[in-house]
């Protein structure tokens, strides 16, 4: 017993090691970010400062184009995600509930869009939207966003809407509903959580996002928070990076609150079922 | 609702006659389709019609000056010969395939070695270690990239001070941007880092549905617990593993954001490419648009050979269901 239980202290003391390895950036980064600036640019790091300061968050927020980049990713973000979730939420109930000639095809399509590289599509969407003039607009990230987060939207809704028990829909038909009564009283409420869940990851998709932001906005006040955060460092020899930390930490709060409430939701999405095999 | 079946299956029962004309005519009929119309609306737009514009620019000399007259110029062949005469490509090509290899090798073993962690360690332990994890997961790509800039920074980054600190060497001003070597293994570390959350927690998962009884059969049998391993848990795992693998191959292969904004947009040069970033540079950067796209097409096609078995995998999936 005694073996054993030295052998789980011996496995403990491993797992915080590691906790410690893997949070460390994320702590680096809160730590600097509240940093005086002579502790920041220190050769001997201080982990944690005895004089605390928001002053790089005042910096960060006041450079050029800080308030303009949250702004338009959230313009961006809400109406990708708002448009994708309703037209992947009527694919999602076809796959779900209806067998169909195509089906297959159009399974297949889903997940293989997911797999294409973004970087091997940006210049014929480049090339295409120039041609409709939607280079520099938000629209043209929009579209782009909403055809990046269909595919997974609609395969994760489609498992939303599978587990609902079927028995539920039918008891409701057999009362006498029709199908679309049915659809709005049971399955729209019940798959609600799902919806949302969805929307969330769809969300942080598009925060996110780099590559497509920053070919199809030039113009600096057109950009996103990503590609805003990308251009923070500069050209300038002394870098600022209390401010750079600071505005990374504000970059990230939104994405990480988001991502740790629908975690265990959709975590298992990109696996799910390989583990029944 | 003009189904023939609908109305055969209605003169048979003429009492619920409303019920299961409804049901039979939707289910064979155009509802499905309408129900879908507007994804696949979506995606011929944005996914369908670009890559057929991908193929024409791909056979065309295409640049700023045909951008603005959005007309192209016939070129045949001519792209595609000239990337595979090119020494760049090929060696991107092959740093490329030695980068996924290496970052897909770290991100699965160290994910396994994690979620094998996960098993072993104290619930209090395994809370912590967790949540440490879903963190490290949520954190965005291009935050990541500028904390891991500050940490590595030649000056007064910590990762120097730490590590001479450690005895491990005298790293103190050491410039880790100074090699492609370098450079590329800080992207790798950076990649695996942020990927090994998923790949832990998807296999604990996994972990936990390998059922007690087995490996408690084989210990009583006298098994040792590397043989439990190989010969219990692992194959268990296999079709995780295979799905996490392919996924991390496409993922690494195709990698983009981290490898450009770390190693920094002046310091990229053709000895340092990587495919996503030869295809920027080359296409996008210098506006050779026709010559971007040839590049495009050589490497959707390697990523959709690559991909074939995930999709195989999860489409059988999606039809069982």
């Amino acid at each position: 017993m005694s073996a054993r239980s030295a052998r789980r202290t011996g496995w403990n003391v491993v797992g915080v090691a590691v906790f410690v390895v893997m949070v460390f950036p994320v702590f680096w980064m809160i730590s600097t970010a509240f940093k005086p600036t002579d502790e920041v640019n220190s050769q001997t790091p201080t982990w944690f400062s005895g004089h605390p300061t928001v002053q790089h968050f005042a910096d960060a927020i006041h450079k050029p184009f800080f308030w303009d980049s949250v702004k338009n990713s959230v313009i961006i973000v809400l109406i990708a995600v708002a448009i994708s979730m309703v037209l992947a939420f009527l694919a999602a109930v076809a796959l779900a509930k209806y067998r169909f000639t195509g089906r297959k095809l159009f399974i297949v399509l889903m997940i293989g869009i997911q797999m294409l590289p973004g970087a091997g599509l940006i210049i014929p969407l480049y090339v295409v939207l120039a041609r409709y003039h939607q280079v520099d607009t938000l629209t043209g990230v929009i579209v782009v966003y909403i055809s990046a987060v269909l595919p997974f939207s609609v395969w994760t809704l489609r498992g939303f809407i599978l587990g609902i028990p079927k028995e539920l829909e039918e008891a409701a038909m057999v009362d006498g509903s029709t199908r679309l009564g049915a659809f709005a009283r049971i399955l729209l409420p019940l798959v609600a959580p799902g919806l949302v869940a969805t929307s969330v990851f769809a969300f942080i998709t598009s925060w996110n996002e780099y590559i497509f932001a920053r070919i199809l906005l030039n113009d600096q006040s057109k950009q996103t928070v990503t590609v805003w955060l990308s251009y923070f460092l500069g050209t300038s020899r002394n870098t600022d990076w209390g401010a750079l930390m600071a505005a990374s930490t504000l970059t990230a709060i939104p994405v990480v609150v988001f991502f740790l409430l629908v975690q265990r939701r959709i975590a298992f999405g990109l696996t799910a079922g390989a583990v029944k095999g | 609702m003009t189904h023939p079946d609908g109305m055969a299956v209605a003169a048979e029962a003429p009492r619920p006659r409303r019920r299961r004309l409804t049901r039979a005519a939707i289910g064979r009929g155009t509802v499905p389709y309408l129900l879908i119309l507007p994804v696949v609306g979506v995606l011929g737009a944005l996914l369908a019609y670009p890559i057929y514009r991908l193929v024409i620019l791909s056979l065309q000399k295409y640049t700023l000056f045909e951008l603005i007259r959005h007309k192209g110029v016939w070129v045949g062949l001519d792209n595609f010969s000239s990337i595979l005469h090119d020494q760049v490509f090929w060696h991107t090509v092959l740093r490329t395939v030695i980068f996924t290899v290496a970052n897909v090798g770290l991100t699965i073993a160290g994910g396994l070695a994690l979620a094998l962690l996960l098993v072993r360690v104290s619930g209090w332990v395994r809370i912590l270690l967790t949540s440490g994890l879903v963190l490290v997961w949520a954190m965005p790509q291009v935050v990541a990239v500028q904390v891991w800039y500050w940490m590595t920074n030649y000056q007064n980054g910590v990762v120097n001070y730490v590590l001479t600190q450690l005895h491990i060497g005298d790293f103190f001003q050491h410039d880790w941007y100074a090699s492609t070597f370098s450079q590329l293994s800080l992207v790798t570390l950076l990649i695996v880092w942020g990927a090994l959350p998923f790949v832990a927690i998807t296999l604990y998962a996994a972990l936990s549905q390998v059922p007690r009884e087995l490996v408690e059969a084989a210990e009583i049998d006298g098994a040792r617990p590397r043989r439990v391993f190989l010969d219990v848990t692992l194959p268990i795992l296999t079709p995780v593993l295979l799905i996490l693998t392919s996924l991390s191959i496409l993922w690494d292969f195709g990698v983009f954001t981290q490898a450009y904004l770390l190693i920094g947009p002046s310091h990229i040069t053709p000895g340092n490419y990587l495919m996503s970033i030869y295809l920027f540079q080359e296409g996008f950067q210098k506006a050779d648009y026709g010559k971007g796209s040839a590049i495009s097409i050589v490497m959707l096609v390697i990523v959709a050979a690559l991909s074939f078995f995930y999709v195989r995998k999860m489409v059988r999936v999606g039809e069982v269901e």
